[in-house]
């Protein structure tokens, strides 16, 4: 019997982690939202949700139910099973890439070592880029399926954006991957206990934030959604529970995005660390969630200071200018190891 | 492992025959995005975590991505079926079946399942493979990224005769 829960403890354990990180990305959604709406409403001199709970605390509960009540509607002439895949698509890789971020050292319960982390795959990071190129499908084929003019010139916007600003993203993190010399997410942080990755790649950092941002189609990036002209963009035509799919995906993709940042360049979970052992265990998770709060802020924060790029100064900007830093980034990078190494 | 592998064959090639037979083109893309990724499942069960991501990345990722991008510029609907050739329609399908038989004929006396190696012996690190690739097979990599460039220089010059 002891064997047998010997077997057990792992799998529970997986489950547990599961649960555990799912519950606290999808609560880490909702608030998101409301921090948005609370910052961004401070920004302009305004109060934001303030009627429902504390401070509109329970703003997002209140929203969560108004959505689920709201009808769904289907255009008549869209196709019916590319235009139910598409949310759900745009959803599930939005929780699918959490998977493998770490989100501190691990802790030892009876005998068991359990790490903060769901799976920890040696190519981790490379796994987060690819689930991260799958979520264009999300997008254009909510565009496409609609057959409606707005969604389409949206979902084609964005398509081509997200394609353009992947190669500045993967450009941008080669070169923290030549500095650690491991795609590991967990091996990259470990490099760092010395000396944050941002400070030993500025411009790889700028390259990723700036990337991140148009991946995640927000401000100031934000084409495919750009009310003035598209009305509402890819999701136009979209209402109730499918609506609320593509928004939590953008959300989590935008928490996704933040704890990579936090991974790559700022040392992910490392920080000062003392007390007993369970104090020990914890606080580096703490430290990760603070580093990933403050890029949420920044989120937040550039979303309420900066106007909408046009169309054409986006590409030009991704193409002419992003991408030559990036190869130069890597160039100049692979000289200074290889000048360190001989 | 093996039940795993039966699951993912079966659905590669479910989808391959739904990305032929299928008649709207958005729908055959999909399908194949769906082959694509069970066949980076397979590469992951055999431990090849390197090659499976980059599979999804390349293919699923921007290949198909540009695939889907066409079909919805062009809006492209239905499919609609041409006056195939009598010779096709007759001899199309025994045809296949004869190349088909005579693949499986040569995989398998070339190699019998009982040589099959076991899954943990592949070593498809990151490593083995750029080592690989730019230690014993670097003129064939170049070679191959300078006809791709010359591909695409060729598609813009034809695709955009006033720049």
């Amino acid at each position: 019997m002891a064997m047998r829960f010997d077997l057990l403890l792992p799998l529970l354990a997986i489950l547990v982690k599961v649960g555990v990180v799912l519950v606290a990305l999808l609560t880490a959604v909702a608030y998101a939202v409301w921090l948005e709406r609370k910052v961004v409403a401070r920004i302009q001199s305004r109060w934001g949700p303030y009627r429902v709970g504390p401070h509109g605390l329970l703003q997002p509960v209140a929203d969560a139910l108004k959505i689920f009540f709201k009808e769904d509607i289907v255009p008549s002439d869209a196709d019916r099973v590319v235009y139910w895949l598409a949310p759900f698509l745009a959803f599930t890789l939005a929780l699918l890439s959490i998977a493998v971020i770490p989100f501190g050292t691990s802790i030892t319960i009876g005998g068991h070592t359990i790490p903060f982390q769901i799976a920890d795959l040696n190519v981790g990071l490379l796994f987060v880029l690819a689930v991260t190129s799958l979520g264009v499908y999300g997008v254009a084929l909510a565009g496409w399926s609609s057959n409606s003019k707005y969604p389409l010139l949206g979902g084609l916007r964005s398509s081509a954006q997200m394609i353009s600003y992947e190669l500045s993203l993967g450009l941008g993190v080669v070169g923290v991957v030549m500095v650690a010399g491991s795609l590991s997410l967990r091996e990259i942080v470990e490099r760092q206990s010395g000396l944050w990755n941002v400070f030993v790649q500025p411009v790889g950092f700028l390259l990723y934030f700036t990337a991140a941002i148009a991946e995640t189609n927000r401000v100031p990036f934000d084409l495919p959604e750009g009310e003035s002209e598209l009305v509402g963009g890819f999701h136009t035509e979209y209402s109730s529970f499918k609506f609320a799919m593509f928004f939590m995906a953008e959300y989590a993709n935008i928490v996704t995005v933040s704890c990579l940042a936090t991974l790559l360049f700022f040392g992910g979970w490392l920080g000062p660390v003392f007390g007993p052992p369970l104090l020990r265990a914890l606080l580096p998770v703490l430290w990760f969630c603070l580093k990933v709060f403050c890029f949420l802020f920044l989120y937040i924060w550039i979303r309420g200071t900066l106007p909408r790029f046009r169309y054409d100064q986006l590409m030009a900007f991704g193409w002419k200018f992003l991408l030559p830093v990036g190869l130069l980034n890597v160039l100049v990078t692979s000289l200074i190891l290889a000048w360190r190494s001989t | 492992m093996a039940p795993l592998f039966y699951v993912l064959a079966t659905v590669a090639i479910l989808a391959a025959l739904c990305l032929v037979l299928e008649r709207t083109p958005v729908y055959s893309a999909l399908s194949l995005i769906v082959v694509l990724c069970s066949l980076a499942v397979i590469y992951l069960l055999l431990g090849a975590e390197f090659l499976a991501v980059v599979q999804v990345i390349v293919y699923a990722g921007a290949i198909m991505v540009l695939f889907v991008l066409v079909i919805m510029l062009l809006n492209a609907r239905q499919e609609t079926s041409t006056d195939r050739s009598r010779l096709a329609r007759w001899l199309g399908a025994p045809l296949l079946l004869a190349f088909l038989g005579e693949v499986i004929f040569a995989v398998w006396q070339r190699f019998p399942p009982e040589t099959a190696p076991a899954a943990t012996a592949l070593v498809g690190g990151p490593r083995a493979i750029g080592e690989l690739l730019f230690r014993n097979y670097v003129l064939p990599f170049e070679v191959t990224s300078i006809l791709i460039l010359v591909a695409v220089l060729g598609a813009v010059v034809l695709a955009k005769k006033r720049l």
